[in-house]
């Protein structure tokens, strides 16, 4: 009778457990932690990276959106913000740190020169950094207001939202 | 000459043995010969040009000689300026100010870099804007603004810019409000 009675209870509505129980997808969240904790590699390259170091600070504050931790060592970011002009000098050092990081990692090119060239239609700048490495979110401007940074974040966001993590990360990774 | 009076520009030409500088809105430029660009230069520096303000090159393309050397000086104390230009043949060595002016050292790598002129008695004649091994001169009239294609495994590569048609266009003969650069697609 009084194993009954225990088995009960537990099916029963427990109010100091019940009120501290979500019920959710794997995928919602680990996506939900990852994009509220997107670690920036700040990649300044160019002017692009004074409106980035703006976009940090206390008038902009890039931390009402989880991104303030920029990590000066790619092995501690999650996402490379590439502000500024891409020579192809200093193409490869871009490349060889987006290899440093860690998966799963995304790209912001931020700016004209980052997501094209820009104005430089030259002999020395790479256009475009997406023909190196894959970006995610492309931010038009000469350079981009902090809004527009946000802006593009708060798409990166949206766009980790709808990924398939759990998934990901039982998949053997390519390259092993 | 008498030291009690600051030395003009006229005096210095006079002490180069120069008869026909060059005079431009206040400006003066002598052109001298390759053969004595560096004793002018040293003579210069004796004179009290202590400041090499720049050296740069020209690209005569189609004309010989091809290129041309061009030295800024001036004083220190009494903002005297003067130009010395030297004619350069394509492939030939010019001797190097490094020893008078140790500023020369950067600007004639520069030179190097981008127009493919060499120094002769330079201490590290290599390039300092491009990487090394980097197979052209980008400066030189005959190199497109584009640029050229180039491999170096694992140090750098580079490719053709499109000139035209990029992923920005302006709208010709239009206000300046719609003529300013859009994105395709939203002009």
């Amino acid at each position: 009778m009084s194993e009954e009675k225990l088995t009960l209870s537990h099916a029963a509505y427990d109010s100091k457990i019940e009120g501290n129980i979500i019920i959710t997808r794997v995928d919602a969240a680990i996506n939900w932690m990852r994009k509220n904790s997107l670690w920036p590699m700040p990649m300044g390259l160019a002017c692009c990276a004074i409106e980035l170091m703006a976009t940090a600070s206390s008038r902009f504050d890039i931390s009402r959106f989880g991104a303030e931790v920029m990590r000066f060592s790619p092995r501690q970011a999650d996402v490379m913000i590439v502000a500024g002009t891409v020579t192809y000098k200093m193409a490869l050092a871009v490349k060889r740190i987006w290899d440093q990081m860690p998966e799963p990692k995304w790209c912001i090119a931020m700016g004209a020169c980052a997501s094209s060239g820009g104005m430089y239609r030259s002999y020395a700048v790479l256009q475009g950094i997406d023909r190196l490495i894959p970006v995610d979110v492309y931010i038009s401007g000469c350079p981009p207001r902090p809004e527009a940074l946000i802006e593009g974040l708060m798409k990166l966001q949206r766009k980790i939202e709808g990924e398939e993590s759990f998934k990901a990360q039982k998949q053997e990774p390519a390259n092993a | 000459m008498p030291k009690d009076r600051p030395m003009s520009i006229a005096d210095d030409l006079q002490a180069l043995g120069q008869s026909n500088p060059i005079e431009f809105r206040g400006e003066t430029t002598i052109n001298v010969g390759l053969s004595s660009l560096y004793a002018i230069l040293q003579r210069c520096k004796e004179l009290g040009y202590e400041l090499l303000l720049d050296i740069s090159s020209l690209d005569h393309m189609g004309s010989e000689p091809r290129f041309e050397m061009v030295y800024e000086l001036a004083t220190l104390d009494d903002s005297k300026h003067l130009r010395v230009k030297a004619k350069v043949a394509e492939g030939v060595d010019v001797p190097s100010a490094v020893k008078l002016w140790k500023t020369a050292n950067w600007h004639e790598r520069e030179v190097y870099d981008m127009m493919g002129i060499k120094f002769s008695g330079h201490p590290q004649m290599e390039r300092i804007l491009m990487w090394e091994g980097f197979p052209y001169f980008p400066l030189r009239k005959d190199f497109p603004l584009a640029g050229k294609e180039s491999e170096m495994p694992d140090v750098a590569f580079s490719g053709v810019a499109p000139l035209e048609g990029g992923p920005f266009v302006t709208s010709p003969g239009s206000t300046r409000e719609t003529g300013e650069p859009r994105a395709k697609g939203e002009s």
